[in-house]
């Protein structure tokens, strides 16, 4: 051996461990360990399934939402209407809002890929599937006259009224300047508890789809949805990127991501998303490669747990 | 190239810089891995722990995420939502992926504490951390095709970790026929390369012998260790014979 | 834990979850990560049957 530092070596020296194995071997059939393996393993996964299942909690569907939390359904919509959802305000690759891109220092990673999957909220989440209808709600036309000025101050001020409202219930609302909003916000949580709207967003008129890039986002902007989770544990801030329903283990692998929101400077940061991706692949590349990495690698030789794994073959020599 | 002037016959793996792509390759493939490193019948006497069972677990249980995963694509995705057998498979895939991690993960930190890169094997450390990473993302992809409230929250909430990296716009989680192709055809295929790959380059290196492992160990004298005798050059004992049984001189071929 | 061939369709229950002061941990997470632990501290401990050996 020649000193320490050579002994945890990524590279190929004229050494036991760079030669192949001239010494003492044992009987191992590969083969018989392999068959050996799937036998155990199918039977630890039959029984593990037996014994516990696999959760499998019903999907949402804006119906569901519109029956069970019709005023969070009409606040969201005039949300959408009004430019002020999470959604509308999202950046890219949905929008173009300004300064809604998360940075990692003056590193808009967000950014590059442009408005790649554009949702206009108003016309994509209300007044698109409205139109849909057999017979659209009169309102429609008095808000497709109006300026860009005139909707927003509608559709704000009919937000602020539900939000003051008793239970923020719709039928509860003050008097105010609404235009045409209430009638249609009205009318699209009829569409939703009709069951129309889940087709109408999802298909945009076609008969196929498998994209959900707009029903998920209006849930999202709800708090019926994100609700749900959270009691269930799944949010960010409840180490949720980790957690499956119930009490079945979920990505546990992804412990150190899921940490990572819940501490400083991650857990209050704007960035906070670019951030951990970013520092997650930073300590990837560091783990995938620890052998070049001077102290790091050296790490097994000053913690002799090898001791334990090869005991037999230093009893032995 | 030179051989076309050579119109004698060659005879197999004599002539080393004649011949073919083909050719070269087969010579270097056989070279590298001949078929008694491929399928040994032998391991260095140092491969006798229970922490060399880890990485023949989680191909066992890749194994049995393939098949679990083939019927439950073959019956479409609504299937196991109300088939009480459906439910079982899908049961029994997401066990055979948890079993998969957590028999990767034990091989890993038991492979970090052998320094298993040592002696030229840093590209088998490359080639197993890769096959974690696509693992995890295969996984991911798993979560977001279960088709039920936990893949709807997983993918809205995942969405903004991607979208903050500008990668959402392309692989975007909301989009199931995407999150389809990735986890039934790509990310299976990249995790069973890199997977194979690992396992061939375990072939080709061997099993990295002990950190400790120094020329004048008993077991690595060689060849003059008579039956049941003491090796020359250490004044030790031989190992006992309840692990060792000295048996017949092995083929100088190895 | 009546998983037995029963579907899983509004079985799922709220999770148990252990936590302190910002750490949460669900308990399948929980039992997989000392599973892990037990699992690599056997590996370590545990003799290993013989094999036959030879030169």
């Amino acid at each position: 051996m020649t000193g320490k530092g050579a002994a945890t070596s990524w590279q190929k020296r004229d050494d036991v461990a760079g030669r192949p194995w001239t010494g003492r071997v044992r009987e191992y059939d590969l083969l018989k360990e392999l068959t050996i393996g799937v036998v155990v393993v199918g039977l630890m996964v039959l029984g593990v399934s037996a014994l516990f299942g696999a959760p499998d909690e019903p999907s949402v569907s804006l119906k569901s939402w519109a029956a069970s939390a019709p005023a969070d359904f009409v606040a969201t919509a005039a949300k959408e209407l009004a430019g002020t959802s999470d959604t509308a305000g999202y950046g890219p690759p949905y929008n173009s809002t300004p300064d809604a891109s998360q940075k990692i220092g003056p590193v808009d990673l967000q950014s590059l890929p442009g408005v790649r999957l554009p949702v206009d909220t108003a016309q994509d989440f209300v007044i698109g599937p409205l139109e849909q209808l057999p017979s659209p709600p009169a309102a429609l036309a008095d808000w497709t006259a109006a300026t860009e000025q005139q909707r927003s101050d509608w559709a704000s001020a009919y937000s602020d009224a539900l939000a003051a409202a008793p239970d923020n219930d719709p039928a509860k609302v003050a008097d105010g300047s609404y235009g045409p909003v209430p009638a249609l916000t009205g009318a699209l949580a009829d569409m939703a508890r009709q069951g129309t709207l889940d087709g109408v967003l999802q298909g945009g008129g076609t008969f196929y789809n498998l994209d959900y890039t707009l029903s998920l986002l209006f849930l999202g902007d709800g708090s019926y949805f994100p609700g749900l989770a959270a009691s269930q544990h799944l949010s960010g801030d409840q180490w949720g990127v980790m957690n499956e329903t119930g009490d079945t283990p979920g990505q546990s692998w992804l412990w150190l991501f899921s940490l990572l929101y819940q501490v400083e400077p991650f857990k209050s940061s704007p960035n906070a998303d670019a951030l951990a991706v970013v520092t997650m692949a930073v300590l990837t590349v560091l783990l995938t490669l620890l052998s070049f990495i001077p102290g790091l690698r050296s790490i097994p030789r000053k913690l002799p747990v090898h001791r334990l794994i090869w005991k037999d073959y230093y009893r032995h020599r | 190239m030179s051989t076309r002037a050579k119109p004698a016959p060659r005879l197999p793996g004599q002539d080393a810089d004649a011949g073919t792509w083909t050719d070269k390759a087969r010579r270097w493939l056989l070279a590298k891995l001949p078929p008694d490193k491929l399928l040994p019948g032998d391991q260095p006497i140092y491969v006798m722990s229970w922490a060399y069972v880890f990485g023949m677990g989680a191909v066992a249980s890749l194994v049995w995420i393939i098949a679990s995963g083939v019927v439950l694509g073959l019956n479409g995705p609504q299937w196991y939502h109300v088939s009480p057998l459906g439910g079982f498979v899908n049961s029994s895939h997401l066990w055979s992926v948890e079993l998969f991690f957590i028999f990767m993960v034990v091989h890993l930190w038991l492979k970090f504490w052998m320094a298993a890169w040592r002696g030229g094997r840093v590209l088998t450390w490359i080639t197993g951390m890769l096959s974690f990473i696509v693992s995890i993302v295969a996984a991911f992809t798993g979560y977001l095709l279960q088709t039920n409230f936990d893949s709807q929250w997983i993918a809205f909430e995942a969405k903004d970790a991607l979208n903050s990296v500008g990668v959402g716009a392309w692989f975007n989680v909301a989009n199931l026929g995407q999150i389809f192709v990735w986890h039934i055809t790509l990310l299976p295929l990249a995790v069973g390369a890199v997977v194979v790959l690992h396992a061939l380059l375990v072939r080709v290196h061997g099993v990295v012998p002990p950190l400790d492992a120094s020329e004048d160990d008993a077991q690595l004298s060689t060849n003059t260790v008579e039956v049941g005798g003491n090796p020359p050059g250490a004044g030790r004992q031989v190992a006992p014979a309840t692990s060792l049984t000295p048996a017949e001189p092995k083929d100088a071929a190895l | 834990m009546a998983g037995w061939l029963v579907n899983g369709a509004a079985t799922v229950g709220a999770g148990t979850y252990f936590g302190w002061d910002g750490f949460t941990i669900q308990s399948g997470n929980l039992i997989v990560i000392a599973v892990m632990v037990i699992l690599f501290i056997l590996a370590l401990l545990l003799p290993f049957p013989g094999g036959k050996g030879r030169k």
